[in-house]
Order: structure tokens, then C-alpha cells, then sequence
């Protein structure tokens, strides 16, 4: 990699070590002014923490970062980084409790030494107006959806004047249509001469808006190459290191005489979705599609217990448990990943093992005690099967990267041989082989006699599918058979047919 | 992703974060009204104030306590220091035959002496847990003890009475027909309202107790804010012992001993999370009034000692039933 003038960014020679893990090797890379440049990689390739190292929020251990080729500024001086790169993190630094005014201008409320409430909030309206994010300033961040906080984290990183923005993994948790909202976005940002960072694991999203792209594998750079040299097997090779073997669903059959293991009737839940009636045969596999607004996850959430729907009634096994009490829903069989994993997916602090293993903690060992070499077994068998990085089954979860968080969670969802299983998104922010290895283990379970119901925002996910059943303004309006093609299932998602 | 369109009107969220400091209001006045049937007395200034004067001491701890809980983190070793920072101070000050050390150093430094040696176990505290990484919890706790533990052993477990007149001045002072401790923790209050709501420094306890990383990230320096906090938090609490000392005449070898209950329950009912980056000095300051009007009430009541404890921990939990219903959030 040699300097140009026209590089915006250069990391050259950076190696990163947190304690034995090794998160970047000798691993650089080069931003060229007004591109938008890719990086991708397999979970904990080191992404996340090259974007730390390029924000200044950790010190390299050896190497240098240089912006236009001047050497970084100093660690403590937060100022003069952030007038370089504005940087949306993987994790959200949205503080929930204050207003989005005071989010958007966090540290620099005022410029003298008073705050003035109602001038903070008109500046911050504006920042919002002129980005084009239709937010009420003075709403409460905890109340923005997913989308809207990214908004917001993006008007703010913008709204520091950096010429240079990094994204990390921002489209992991949106759906399609805000994700096309969020493309338009970066395309405008492009033409008015923003050079942006681009972290994303859905490949096809690379050639959409990238022109650049550099592969990280296991801490090192792999390559870097304008996006239409690298066809699209030749990329998943670049970042597996194996030739690309295109993904196929299972064929299956489902068994119309196997009992149901999940019945749904009559189901509402006021402004979220009515009248949805559902049974999942054991063996089957039922995928729920619709846009943000469709209710899918708001059903989703009360088939596990998470919110308590106001009408009809959901059986699980042939049990009804207790309306919106997830532990009685657990006991009656069914395991569930839920959409946000940071709020109710894991325990930050807590190991690999023993997160994975709750819900059967009371199988592990006898009278309240835990067994702690069988949950090392069974976490250590679970690691295997879905293909965890990490440094061993003792790691906390709290350090894994994102992709590797998210398959804890579905080690844990499957860890008590659940008859029914709820996932939500369960691909969010996983590279291309492990989700090959989540979607993989939904359908082992089925093959187990497991039903599941499989809500996803992507297409790619719900071919494992039975058969799918969209939503539309909270109610089901069209279930498709397995062999449903992109156009079909798109128009009906958003409402024309 | 989430489906419901969730903005509230222009305006909305602002006016009903207002509200939510006062939500103990009505449990105030309630207060206010049945104490004025339990005894004609209650309702007169002179009660009043008394009940402001008690309480002040207290209500500093409270004060030092919510700053600390706001910005994340715990400290327990408070209640140990508002009897061991004036007791050590004063013994510099005092002669052998008194309990002194014997140092007999002039009377006019045993205040500011007082407030350093608070300070310094606040900045202690703040480097264990911050340097070393350690759980805030058990660092206090451990704190609680062996400061308490000083305070034995230096004293040998006796009360100090022969006290300078100058450290007993601003507990038992009238100032413009208040108390001088009203007027102290008063002040306090107002500034620390003031800096949590208006000053970019009291923000900064809201971001680094909702989300640590991103206040960093936003440039917050969080381990020197906790620092400071802690510091503040351990100098108000010597404060506080300065008040209780010359409200009480004397040092008592259990000063302050068992105060860190009263201190959580009025900040929790005032509503200071425990989890950190929610809750208002406004808010605190009004769990106090609530415990100091329970506790006059019963007093006044003539409830006799033992049944007290558990009427007044009744009482908690009415308020926060009653506050959590009022404020309609879930209290964390
Ligand atoms: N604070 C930390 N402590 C210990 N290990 C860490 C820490 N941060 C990252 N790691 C490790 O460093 C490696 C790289 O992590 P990183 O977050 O950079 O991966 P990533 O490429 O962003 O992955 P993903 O696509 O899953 O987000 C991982 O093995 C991870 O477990
Ligand atoms: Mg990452």
C-alpha cells in the first residue's frame, strides 16, 4: 500500500491484541478521497476493531493511522479526531434516557456555560431538518425505533463537519426499505464529496454502494480491489478462504399427520397487529415476512412471552401458558431469539458457557447447583456447531464481535431442545458462512421434529422456509408455498398484489 | 424496526420529563394534611423547621449519593465518613485530655480539615474503583467498614464532647430566622439542580450513567468525571457530619452509622435509578422531605421505637408504589 495525496485515510501496519486474542495482524488499509470503500470480513475478523483504532477510541499496538498524511492526533484529543471521522458504531451509543436534542449534541450542549434548553432544541431540529431525518428533537431516544436512532447517530456523526464517516454494520438491523432509505442517503452524501466506511455483511449491499473493497481474514489484509474486479464467489473466497459453495436449502417434507407444537388463535395486540391465526406442525418451519410496520415482530414477541397480547390465545405443545410470562412459555418447550440482543439476548458479563446454557442450568447438576464441567462440555459442543470465535467457552460475551454474540444467543435458544422455536432475525450482523451454519442448525432442529417460526427481513433467510406468511398492517395477508420467487414475496410485503 | 411509530407531540417529552421530578409531590401533601390531623403541631413553621433542620444533614448525604448514583456508580462508605471526618479533624484541633491527638493546631482549620479528609476517601474510593477496575460495591463496602473502623480506633470507640465552639457554629447558627444548615443544604441543592440541568459538566453524569462508551466517545473524559464525583460525594458527606456534629453537640462513635438505608430509599424513591443516567437532584431532595415528614409524623404520633422501623419502611414502599404510579415509568 503506498501513500497517495489523495488518500483521506491510511492505517498502515496495525496489529491489535486483547489479551491472547489477537484482533488485527499487520493488517492496514488505505480510503481514497470521495470513494466509499468496503470492508468485509467474517465475524471477528478485526473489523470493529479497526473502526476503534480509526476513531480513536483505542490505541494500536503497533502501527500508525495518518488522515491526508499527517499522523493522528492524540488519543485525548477527542476534538480534533472527530473533526477527521464520524463514525456509527456496531454498538448503539444512543443514551436512552435523555432527548434526542441532547444526544445529537452530547458533550458540546452549549457553547458559553449555561445550557439553553429551548436553543438547544431548535439547533437541534435543525441539524435533524437538514439531514432529512423527520424526528421530534425533543422525544425521548428510548423511544426511537432502530432506524430512527441510527438516523440520528448519522446526523449527528455529520453534524461534527468530518469529510469522512465510517458505518459500522449499519444496515444489520434495518429492513428493506430502510435500508434503500439509508443507500439514497449515502449516495447523496457521496455526490456532495463525503468519503465514507462502508461495514456490512450482506455482500450484495458492497456492489450497491461501494467502489472499493478490502477483505479482512483472521486479523489480516487479504486484499483490496475495486468492487467490479472482485465478482462475487471470488469475495466470499477472498474472506472464507475457500472456494465459495452456493447455499441450498434443504429439501424437506413436512409430515401433515405430526402434532402441532405451536397454536395460535385469534391473536391482537392493539396498533400492532389482530386477528392472526397460525399453527406450526412439529418438523415444519414457518417464515414471517413483512416490512418494519407489518407487526411481525410484535406477533413474534408475544408468541414467546415478551409482550402480552390483548386477544386470542397461543398453545404451546398443547399447554397454554401464561400470557406474556416468558419463563412459563420456556417451561412449556419453546426457545426464542429475540430481535434486540443487547436489551434481552445476553449477559454481557457473564461467559460464553454459562449464557448459552441457562435455560438449562437445572439440567446441568442437582439441587440449585451447577455442574460447571458439563456446562463447559455442552457450551464447548455448541461453539463447535455453530462455529463461535472465541478464545474458549470461559470468554464473557461482552467481548465477542457482533456476529459472535448473535450465535451464542441462538446456542442458547437451542440449548434445551425446544419442540418450537421462535427466531427473530437471527442472521442480523452474521458473515456469509455462519449464517449458512444458524440457518443450518434451524433447520437440524426442525429435522428434530422442532416447528419453528423464522421472522427475517431478508429473502435469503426464508427460503428455509415451508412456507412463508406475510403481514401487511399487522394482519396476515398471503401465505407462499416453498419456491416463491424475490418478486413475489417483495410485492406482497409491501402491499400490491 | 420497531413497529409502532412511537414520537410524541412537539414538546410532550420535555413537560412530562419536568413532571417526573415532582411525581412525590402528592405524596408530600398527603403527608402534609395527615400530619396536620395527627397534631396541631405539625403544621406550625416552628415544626417545620425542625423537621428541615434534621433532615439537612441527611439530605447533603442524599445529595452526594444521587450524584453518584446518577453518573453509574455506588457508594456506600458515605455513612462512615459523615462521623469520621469531623471526629479525626477535631481531634487535631483538641487536647489530649479531650480525645485529641495532642497537636493542638488552631480551631479555625478543623472545617476545612474536616472536608479534605472527606475528600480524600472519596478520591480513594474513586482510585480503587477506577484504576483498579473494581466493582464499586464491595470497594465501598469494604470502605464502609475501615473508615468506620478509623473512627474506633482513633477515638477508642468514645464520643468527643469538649468540641471548639467555631465547629460547632454552623449546625446550631440562625441566619435571617433559618437555621444556617437549611440555608447550607439549600444552597447546595440549588447548585446542584443547577448543574445537572444547565452546566455541561452535570450532563455529563446523565451520558457517562446511560452508556459509559458512548460518552467516551463523545469526548467525555468519564474516568476523571467519576473522579471528581466521588470526591465531591466524600466532602459533601463531611460536610453533612459537620451539621449533624454541631446540631448534636458532640461526635458520637455511631455517627452516621446505618444513615446509607434513609440515603437510597430517598434517592430511590425520589427517583435515582440505581442503574445509572436517570433521576433529578429535584427529585431526591423530595424523597428526603417524604422520610423527614414520615419520621416527624411518627415522632409527633408518639409511635413508640420499636414499631417505628417497620411503619417507616412501610411507608417506603408506599411512596414508590405511589411515585411509580404517578410517574407511570417503570422504576429501575
Ligand atoms: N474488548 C475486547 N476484549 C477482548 N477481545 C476482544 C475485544 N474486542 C474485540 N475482541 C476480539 O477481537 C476479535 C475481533 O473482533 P471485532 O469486533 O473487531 O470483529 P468484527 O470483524 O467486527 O466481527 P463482526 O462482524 O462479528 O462484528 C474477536 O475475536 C473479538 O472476540
Ligand atoms: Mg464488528
Amino acid at each position: 500500500m503506498t501513500s497517495t495525496d489523495s488518500a483521506v485515510v491510511e492505517a498502515r501496519g496495525i496489529t491489535k491484541r486483547f489479551g491472547p486474542t489477537v484482533a488485527l495482524d499487520n493488517a492496514g488499509l488505505t480510503i481514497r478521497a470521495g470513494e466509499t470503500h468496503a470492508l468485509v470480513g467474517r465475524n471477528g475478523a478485526g473489523k470493529s476493531t479497526l473502526v476503534s483504532i480509526l476513531t480513536g477510541l483505542q490505541r494500536p499496538d503497533q502501527g500508525e493511522v495518518l488522515f491526508a498524511g499527517r499522523p493522528a492526533p492524540a488519543l485525548a484529543d477527542r476534538d480534533a479526531w472527530r473533526a477527521r471521522v464520524a463514525c456509527v458504531y456496531q454498538r448503539s451509543t444512543i443514551i436512552p434516557a435523555l432527548t434526542v436534542a441532547e444526544n445529537l449534541f452530547i458533550n458540546r450542549q452549549t457553547e458559553g456555560r449555561l445550557i439553553n434548553w429551548r436553543a438547544l432544541r431548535t439547533r437541534a431540529q435543525g441539524v435533524l431538518d437538514q439531514y432529512g431525518v423527520d424526528i421530534d428533537a425533543g422525544s425521548q431516544a428510548g423511544d426511537l425505533s432502530v432506524e430512527q436512532r441510527q438516523l440520528v447517530e448519522i446526523a449527528r456523526a455529520l453534524s461534527f463537519g468530518a469529510r469522512f464517516i465510517i458505518l459500522d454494520e449499519p444496515t444489520a438491523q434495518l429492513d428493506g426499505p430502510a435500508i434503500s432509505r439509508l443507500f439514497e442517503r449515502m449516495r447523496a452524501l457521496r455526490e456532495q464529496g463525503v468519503t465514507m466506511m462502508f461495514i456490512s455483511h450482506h455482500l450484495e449491499e458492497v456492489y450497491e454502494v461501494c467502489q472499493t473493497v478490502t477483505v479482512f481474514r483472521d486479523a489480516k489484509h487479504v486484499i483490496t480491489s475495486p468492487v467490479r474486479d472482485l465478482p462475487h464467489d471470488a469475495l466470499v473466497a477472498a474472506m472464507t478462504g475457500e472456494a465459495a459453495v452456493a447455499f441450498e436449502a434443504r429439501a424437506r417434507k413436512v409430515d401433515a399427520k405430526a402434532p402441532v407444537v405451536l397454536a395460535v388463535s385469534g391473536l391482537g395486540l392493539a396498533g400492532r397487529f389482530q386477528d392472526v391465526d397460525l399453527q406450526v406442525r412439529g418438523g415444519e418451519i414457518v417464515g414471517l415476512a413483512g416490512s418494519g410496520s407489518s407487526g411481525k415482530v410484535g406477533l413474534a414477541e408475544s408468541l414467546v412471552g415478551l409482550r402480552r397480547p390483548d386477544t386470542g390465545t397461543i398453545s404451546v405443545n398443547g399447554t397454554v401458558p401464561r400470557p406474556g410470562d416468558v419463563p412459563s412459555t420456556l417451561k412449556a418447550g419453546l426457545g426464542f431469539v429475540p430481535q434486540d440482543r443487547h436489551h434481552e439476548g445476553f449477559v454481557p458479563l457473564l461467559s460464553i458457557g454459562e449464557n448459552a446454557t441457562m435455560p438449562i442450568a437445572h439440567k446441568l447438576g442437582r439441587f440449585g447447583t451447577i455442574s460447571s464441567s458439563r456446562r463447559r462440555s455442552r457450551a464447548e459442543g455448541m461453539i463447535q456447531q455453530l462455529d463461535i470465535k472465541t478464545t474458549g467457552p470461559d470468554q464473557p460475551v461482552g467481548d465477542l464481535s457482533g456476529g459472535n454474540a448473535q450465535k451464542v444467543v441462538l446456542a442458547r435458544a437451542l440449548s434445551d431442545d425446544p419442540s418450537a422455536l421462535v427466531v427473530i432475525n437471527p442472521t442480523a450482523g452474521v458473515d456469509i458462512k455462519a449464517k449458512r451454519a444458524l440457518l443450518g442448525s434451524v433447520e437440524d432442529a426442525a429435522a428434530r421434529g422442532a416447528g419453528a417460526v423464522l421472522v427475517s427481513d431478508e429473502l435469503d433467510d426464508l427460503r428455509i422456509c415451508d412456507r412463508v406468511l406475510v403481514m401487511f398492517h399487522g394482519r396476515v395477508t398471503k401465505e407462499l408455498p416453498r419456491g416463491w420467487t424475490d418478486s413475489e414475496l417483495v410485492a406482497a410485503m409491501e402491499g400490491i398484489d | 424496526m420497531s413497529d409502532a411509530r412511537t414520537l410524541k407531540r412537539p414538546g410532550a417529552g420535555l413537560r412530562l420529563g419536568r413532571f417526573r421530578d415532582l411525581t412525590l409531590v402528592p405524596v408530600i401533601i398527603v403527608l402534609l394534611v395527615a400530619g396536620s390531623f395527627v397534631d396541631p403541631v405539625f403544621l406550625t413553621p416552628g415544626n417545620l423547621t425542625n423537621v428541615l433542620q434534621q433532615q439537612s444533614a441527611l439530605a447533603l448525604v442524599v445529595l452526594a449519593e444521587a450524584l453518584i448514583l446518577i453518573a453509574g456508580k455506588f457508594d456506600l462508605s458515605l455513612e462512615s465518613t459523615v462521623g469520621m471526618a469531623p471526629a479525626v479533624a477535631v481531634m487535631f484541633v483538641i487536647p489530649v485530655s479531650a480525645g485529641g491527638f495532642g497537636l493542638e493546631i488552631p480551631a479555625a482549620l478543623a472545617i476545612p480539615l474536616c472536608l479534605l479528609i472527606g475528600a480524600a476517601i472519596g478520591a480513594f474510593n474513586g482510585f480503587l474503583i477506577l484504576r483498579f477496575q473494581l466493582s464499586a460495591f464491595v470497594v465501598t463496602l469494604a470502605m464502609l467498614i475501615v473508615v468506620h473502623g478509623l473512627q474506633l480506633g482513633l477515638t477508642g470507640g468514645k464520643s468527643l464532647f469538649a468540641l471548639p465552639e467555631s465547629f460547632l457554629y454552623l449546625g446550631g447558627a440562625v441566619w435571617l430566622g433559618l437555621p444556617a444548615a437549611i440555608w447550607i443544604t439549600g444552597l447546595l441543592f440549588a447548585a446542584g439542580i443547577a448543574a445537572l440541568g444547565y452546566f455541561r459538566a452535570g450532563r455529563s453524569l446523565y451520558a457517562i450513567g446511560g452508556n459509559a462508551d458512548a460518552a467516551k466517545a463523545a469526548g467525555i473524559r468519564v474516568d476523571r468525571v467519576l473522579w471528581v464525583v466521588f470526591i465531591v460525594g466524600g466532602t459533601l458527606a463531611a460536610l453533612a457530619g459537620v451539621l449533624e456534629t454541631g446540631r448534636l453537640g458532640g461526635i458520637s462513635a455511631n455517627q452516621g452509622v446505618g444513615w446509607i438505608f434513609m440515603v437510597f430509599a430517598a434517592a430511590v424513591i425520589g427517583g435515582v435509578s440505581m442503574d445509572g443516567g436517570k433521576g433529578t437532584i429535584l427529585g431526591a431532595l423530595t424523597g428526603v422531605l417524604v422520610i423527614g415528614l414520615v419520621e416527624n409524623i411518627l415522632t409527633l404520633k408518639g409511635v413508640p421505637g420499636e414499631w417505628k422501623q417497620l411503619v417507616y419502611g412501610a411507608i417506603i414502599l408506599v411512596a414508590l408504589m405511589i411515585s411509580r404510579l404517578a410517574g407511570g415509568r417503570a422504576q429501575d
